[in-house]
C-alpha cells in the first residue's frame, strides 16, 4: 500500500501525494478509471506514536485543505480557525489533523483543472466523481501516510456528506463522526439551485465547452453568477435583513437603472468577483454534481438506517435553525436513521439567524457542544487530555 | 421538561428512586432527560449505558458538553423509529404528565424497551384530597404553572396511572414511593394515599383490562 510521496512543496507550497498510478489505477463509481490521482493535503499537530489521534477534516464545496493555516496560493486565511488549532475544539495540541482537497477540486488535487500526462487540461473530459470517490481518495491518502484508524472525521455541508460516507466506507476505522449542517441525500431544492449555477457557467461563452484553460480564458461571469445564487442559500433572510435590509449602496435614491443600487446587490457582486480568482469553474460543475448524486439510502436498499447498522462509530449531528440549504429536518431524518440503526448518537439544532454558513462563524453554543463531544470521545478512546483539563 | 428543584451536584431523591431499578450494563433511554443529571447518575453509580431525548436546546447542549449521547427531539415524533427491544429500560422521569400523547408514548416505550420506569406526581395523596375537599382547589404539587398554562401537567393519581398501564396490557412489576422503600402493586391503594411522588416499573405481559 506504500506510495512514495511526490511532494510538490515547491513554488505553490502545496503538499501532494499520489494515490493512483497506471499500474494501480483509481476505480471511480461511474465505472471510469483514473491512471493518475494526486491528493493535496495539509496537516497540523503531531501524530501520536500509537497513530490513534488522527482527525480528518472534510471541506465544503468551495473551500480547501487550509482549514487551520493560511492558503499560500490564494493568501486567504484559514477557513476554520475557531474550530481547529491549539486549544480549539479540534485541539492540535492533542490531535493530528489532516485536511485534503477533494478529488475533482482545484487546490492541488486531481480535477478538471489538472493536466493529463500528455500535458492537456482535463476540462469537461474529466470523468464524473462522487462523494464516495472523494472519500475513497481520502482513505487512499491516509493509507499512503501509513494511517489506519481515524479518531474523528468532521465536516460541514458537503464535508458532512463526506463524514457520513467515511463511516460507511471505512467501517470500524472511524471512532467518532460529526456531520454538520449536512444531509444523507441532496434535496431537490439543492439540486435545483446548483443546476442554476451550472447553467450560468455553461452559458458563458468563455466556458468553451469546458476547454477554456487551453484557450487562456475563464468563464468568470458565469462562475460569478453561480456563486452569487449559491451565496443566497448560505445565509438567511433574517441575516440579510439584519446586515442590508433594503439599504442603498453609496446613494440617496434608486437610480432607475441596473447598477447595484442596493447594498445586497453590491455585496453579492463582490462575492462573485472575488470567487472567480480562487476557484475553477469546471471544478464547480463537477463537485456540485457529486453532491447532487449523493444519496446514502439509495446505496443501501432505500433504507438509510441500513447504511449505519452495526457501526460502532459514535455520531454527533449538528444543524442550524435558520439553515434552509441543509435544513434541520434533513439532519433529523439522519438522526432518526442513526437511532433506528442503534448507533450512539447525539443531535443538536443550534438556534441562530446566520443560516447555513453558521458552522464557519462564531457560535458559542456550537463550539461548546463540539468541545464536549470531542473531549468525551477522546476520553473514551483513551487519548491525551486537553491541557489544563 | 423537568419541574423538580435544581440540585446540581446532588442526587435528587426521585433519581435515586429510579436508579434502583437499573442494573449494571443496562442500555437505558431517558425521555425528557433535561440536563442529563439522571443519565450521569446511572452511568457512574449503576454502570449503565445511557441515551437521552430532550426537547430544549439548552438541555441538550449541556448534555453533549458533558459527553452524554443526547438527541434533540420529542417523544411524540421520535420514538417510532427505534426498533423493538432497542433498550433494556426506558425512563419517563416526571415527564408523562406533561406529554401531549401519554398513552401513545408509553405504548411506544413498552415496545422499544423491556422495562419502562415512570415517575410522576401522585394527585391521590391525602393532602391533595384534603385540599380539594376543603378549599375546592387542586394543589399544584411543585408546579409553578396555572392549570390553564400551555403544556400544563395532567393531574393524575396512582390509580389513574394503573388504569393506563392496564389499558396498554402492561403489568406493574414494582412500585417505589420517592424517598421510601420499594414494594409491589399490592401496595397501590395505600401508596395512592401516602406517596406524593411514585415510581412505577412496567413490563409487557399482562392481558389488557376490560
Amino acid at each position: 500500500m506504500t506510495s512514495p510521496a511526490r511532494s510538490l512543496s515547491g513554488a505553490d507550497g502545496l503538499k501532494v501525494l499520489s494515490v493512483a498510478t497506471p499500474g494501480r489505477p483509481f476505480q471511480l463509481e461511474s465505472g471510469q478509471v483514473l491512471d493518475h490521482v494526486d491528493i493535496a493535503y495539509e496537516t497540523w499537530g503531531e501524530l501520536s506514536p500509537a497513530r490513534d489521534n488522527v482527525v480528518v477534516v472534510c471541506h465544503a464545496l468551495t473551500l480547501d485543505q487550509f482549514a487551520a493555516s493560511p492558503n499560500p496560493v490564494t493568501g486567504r486565511p484559514a477557513w476554520w480557525p475557531g474550530m481547529v488549532g491549539p486549544g480549539k475544539p479540534i485541539d492540535t495540541n492533542r490531535f493530528h489533523v489532516i485536511a485534503s482537497n477533494v478529488l475533482g477540486g482545484c487546490m492541488g488535487s486531481t480535477g478538471p483543472a489538472s493536466q493529463r500526462p500528455d500535458g492537456r487540461y482535463w476540462g469537461a473530459e474529466f470523468p464524473h466523481v462522487t462523494i464516495g470517490d472523494m472519500v475513497k481518495a481520502q482513505i487512499a491518502l491516509l493509507d499512503a501516510l501509513g494511517i489506519e484508524d481515524v479518531f474523528l472525521v468532521a465536516g460541514g455541508s458537503i464535508g458532512g456528506m463526506q463524514a457520513l460516507e467515511w463511516t460507511v466506507q471505512a467501517r470500524d476505522r472511524v471512532f467518532a463522526a460529526i456531520p454538520i449542517a449536512s444531509a444523507a441525500r441532496q434535496s431537490a431544492q439543492n439540486i435545483g439551485f446548483y443546476e442554476v449555477g451550472r447553467q450560468a457557467i455553461m452559458a458563458d461563452p468563455d466556458w468553451r465547452g469546458g476547454a477554456y484553460l487551453a484557450s487562456g480564458v475563464r468563464p468568470d461571469r458565469g462562475l460569478a453568477v453561480a456563486r452569487m445564487a449559491a451565496h443566497i442559500t448560505y445565509v438567511s433572510e433574517a441575516s440579510l435583513k439584519r446586515k442590508f435590509d433594503r439599504r442603498l449602496q453609496d446613494r440617496q435614491s434608486v437610480s432607475f437603472g441596473f447598477d447595484a443600487d442596493f447594498q445586497i446587490e453590491s455585496y453579492l457582486r463582490h462575492q462573485g468577483q472575488t470567487f472567480v480568482d480562487r476557484f475553477d469553474a469546471n471544478s464547480y460543475l463537477y463537485i456540485t454534481r457529486a453532491m447532487d448524486y449523493f444519496d446514502l439510502a439509495a446505496a443501501h436498499g432505500g433504507v438509510l438506517a441500513n447504511a449505519f447498522r452495526g457501526l460502532k462509530t459514535r455520531f454527533c449531528v449538528f444543524s442550524f435553525s435558520s439553515d434552509w440549504h441543509y435544513t434541520p429536518e434533513e439532519s433529523r431524518n439522519l438522526v432518526r436513521a442513526l437511532n433506528a440503526a442503534g448507533c450512539e448518537t447525539s443531535y443538536l439544532s443550534i438556534d441562530t439567524d446566520k443560516g447555513h454558513d453558521a458552522f464557519l462563524l462564531d457560535e458559542p453554543e456550537f463550539d461548546a457542544a463540539m468541545t464536549g463531544f470531542i473531549d468525551a470521545a477522546a476520553e473514551a478512546r483513551g487519548l491525551k487530555r486537553r491541557d489544563g483539563a | 421538561m423537568k419541574s423538580g428543584p435544581g440540585s446540581s451536584g446532588m442526587r435528587r431523591a426521585d433519581h435515586v428512586a429510579i436508579a434502583q431499578f437499573i442494573e449494571a450494563g443496562d442500555l437505558v433511554l431517558d425521555v425528557g432527560c433535561g440536563d442529563g443529571q439522571l443519565m450521569e447518575l446511572l452511568q457512574t453509580e449503576r454502570r449503565a449505558k445511557t441515551r437521552g431525548l430532550e426537547v430544549e436546546q439548552a438541555g441538550v447542549n449541556r448534555c453533549v458538553a458533558k459527553g452524554l449521547a443526547v438527541v434533540q427531539g420529542n417523544a411524540d415524533d421520535d420514538l417510532p423509529v427505534y426498533p423493538d427491544d432497542a433498550f433494556d429500560a426506558a425512563i419517563l422521569s416526571k415527564t408523562i404528565q406533561e406529554l401531549a400523547r401519554p398513552k401513545f408514548v408509553l405504548d411506544e416505550l413498552a415496545r422499544i424497551a423491556r422495562r419502562v420506569i415512570v415517575s410522576f406526581r401522585n394527585y391521590g395523596h391525602w393532602r391533595v384530597r384534603a385540599s380539594l375537599l376543603t378549599s375546592g382547589r387542586i394543589p399544584s404539587l411543585g408546579s409553578s404553572k396555572a392549570w390553564w398554562s400551555d403544556g400544563a401537567r395532567r393531574p393524575c393519581t396512582a390509580r389513574d396511572m394503573a388504569e393506563l398501564v392496564g389499558e396498554l396490557g402492561l403489568k406493574v412489576t414494582a412500585i417505589a414511593p420517592v424517598g421510601g422503600e420499594k414494594t409491589d402493586a399490592a401496595s397501590l391503594t395505600r401508596l395512592n394515599w401516602t406517596a406524593e411522588e411514585l415510581v412505577f416499573v412496567l413490563e409487557r405481559g399482562a392481558q389488557p383490562t376490560e
